[in-house]
């Protein structure tokens, strides 16, 4: 356990002692700004009985921030370790695979869950400042937005540490984790653009569209399928993971 | 004591299309400093990695510290400190902070690993540097760094593989003064592929070469096998002619090379007949012309002729037998 704790801290702290954490944290900075203008613009012009989190949800931004943010945050974690060498004395240091594997994931998704903080605080000044139907801004509704966006963030996270430990380079680790976490999403995208008539196809892609299942965590909606949804699919990513770093020994 | 720490038997590593290592046994008794001598290519990293349980070996087994690389990694890994080739460090970390980071890593308490930390900084001559980022380090304060990691968890054999690649001479001498004091309390097994490297800091030598064991030897034994009938060089100063024919009547002398250099002086270049050290024979002639000499040396050699030298040693070995 305190082998993890201190895998764990250096990850978290890497990110802040290089500049590519700060650069992440200033990118969705901007992005929550703007999709918070956009959603008091909104408001200005007609009040509103939705959750006000489901707003954050119908921008784009929302997604460019995992889209963009989970490659880059992740792009590092096995990646840069293998391509300066520093993989080397942390395999032959008494730690475990599965010790690694976490800590690599967990620190990434810390550092992704902090990328979100400024939402909270704009949640709060809005709570306190604006002249809102108070039905539509509840501790229930935040604490399940923040659950939706700690599931998905720990899948694309998982995807972002599988992708890097395929490789020795950060570029193409941050492509193949792009690349994975754009397929998800365009499968999502599929049910808004065109919704499949009936019958299984449709099952299915109900299933695998994540853009509903987020708008449900925002009304504050928790369906067990889904959390189940993210939860088992993260665990695939990080077992095969897990796989690849265990692939050294038989290779 | 001679127990030993490290029990190598046919040791083979297959990577796809090409053998790195193929067979090799061996074994390193505890207090030992012992050297892996090769050219480029011939097997050391390799070897080390499979010892210090980075990567599987194809086949045949390795028990270091009394447990077995494969099975019992972690427990191996615990007692072994480990530099790899060209001493990858976190660019990012203070020294004094990474230290501590590898100390916790290894399994130190808290209290323990400042103590360790303490105890390495000092050992290592890295007082004035604790507080700096490693990426604004030199390349020698680096190294240090290095070793110092090896050492932090006490562990009972060190590897370092090359570890005075790319100093300059004044940072390859401090080092090789602080392995050498290391092998004081510790084992060490150090790759290199620089020959006086080998002579001044270790007790013993395995020569590799295209992944196999050529030799395996103690320093001494080593040298001697080397240096026995090698070329000496003289620097005299006498008449050419004088010096010429002289050469030509020694019997021993199966080959002579004059050349002049400045005022009086002449190189000469001189093999003997049969492995006879030449030495003294060039001090008694110039004793008896009454020359002067200035410089009597060993031919320098390069490792490609010391293997040409063990490959034949061990071929006149075989036919006798």
């Amino acid at each position: 356990m305190h082998v993890y704790l201190t895998l764990l801290r250096r990850e978290l702290g890497s990110y802040f002692m290089s500049l590519t954490g700060y650069v992440v944290i200033t990118s969705v900075l901007l992005l929550l700004g703007v999709s918070l203008m956009d959603v008091l613009n909104k408001l200005n012009a007609d009040p509103t009985e939705l959750p006000l989190t489901e707003f954050f949800y119908i921008t784009l931004y929302f997604w460019m921030v995992l889209l963009l943010t989970a490659p880059v945050i992740t792009m590092r974690s096995f990646a840069l370790e293998k391509f300066s060498g520093t993989y080397e004395t942390l395999m032959t240091a008494p730690v475990s695979d599965l010790q690694v594997v976490l800590a690599k994931f967990s620190g990434a998704l810390v550092f992704f869950l902090i990328t979100w903080i400024p939402l909270l605080v704009y949640l709060v000044v809005l709570h306190y400042y604006a002249d809102l139907n108070p039905a539509t801004l509840t501790a229930p509704l935040v604490a399940s937005t923040f659950l939706g966006i700690l599931l998905i963030g720990s899948l694309y996270m998982a995807m972002g540490c599988f992708a890097s430990s395929l490789t020795g380079s950060q570029i193409i680790a941050a492509a193949i984790s792009y690349g994975l976490g754009l397929t998800l999403f365009l499968v999502s995208l599929r049910t808004m653009v065109s919704m499949p008539s009936t019958g299984l196809e449709a099952k299915v892609f109900a299933h695998l569209s994540m853009i509903d299942h987020m708008r449900e965590f925002a009304r504050g909606e928790i369906d067990s399928r889904w959390v189940i949804y993210f939860v088992s699919l993260t665990i695939f990513f990080l077992f095969l993971t897990l796989r690849v770093v265990e692939s050294r020994r038989w290779k | 004591m001679t127990e030993t720490i490290i029990e190598v038997s046919h040791l083979t590593k297959r990577y796809a299309g090409h053998r790195a290592i193929t067979d090799i046994s061996f074994s390193v008794a505890r207090g030992q400093i012992v050297g892996l001598l090769g050219p480029n290519g011939a097997g050391k990293s390799t070897t080390m990695r499979i010892l210090s349980c980075f990567l599987p070996a194809s086949s045949g087994t390795a028990i270091v510290a009394g447990h077995d690389v494969f099975r019992d990694a972690d427990e191996v890994r615990r007692r072994i400190g480990y530099m790899p080739e060209n001493n990858p460090l976190p660019t990012d970390m203070r020294v004094r902070e990474y230290l501590k980071f590898r100390a916790r890593l290894k399994g130190l308490s808290r209290i323990q690993s400042r103590e360790r930390v303490d105890t390495v900084i000092d050992q290592c001559g890295l007082e004035e540097v604790g507080k700096k980022v490693i990426a604004h380090l030199s390349k020698g304060y680096r190294q240090r760094v290095g070793l110092a990691d090896a050492l932090v968890h006490e562990p009972e054999l060190i590897i370092l593989d090359e570890p005075t690649i790319g100093l300059d001479p004044n940072q390859i001498r401090a080092v090789r003064q602080l392995i050498k004091d290391l092998g004081k309390q510790h084992t060490i097994l150090i790759s290199t592929h620089i020959l006086p490297e080998v002579e001044m800091t270790c007790s013993r030598v395995i020569i590799l070469h295209k992944g196999r064991i050529l030799a395996s030897d103690s320093t001494e034994n080593l040298q001697r096998k080397i240096f026995q009938g090698g070329p000496v060089i003289a620097e005299i100063s006498a008449p050419l002619p004088e010096l010429s024919e002289c050469w030509a009547n020694l019997d021993i002398i199966q080959h002579a090379d004059v050349s002049p250099l400045d005022g009086e002086y002449h190189r000469c270049s001189l093999t003997p007949q049969n492995g006879v050290d030449l030495r003294p024979v060039v001090f008694e002639q110039v004793q008896r012309h009454g020359w002067t000499l200035r410089e009597l040396t060993r031919g320098k050699h390069t490792l490609e002729e010391i293997f040409v030298k063990v490959i034949r040693g061990d071929k006149e070995e075989e036919e006798r037998l």
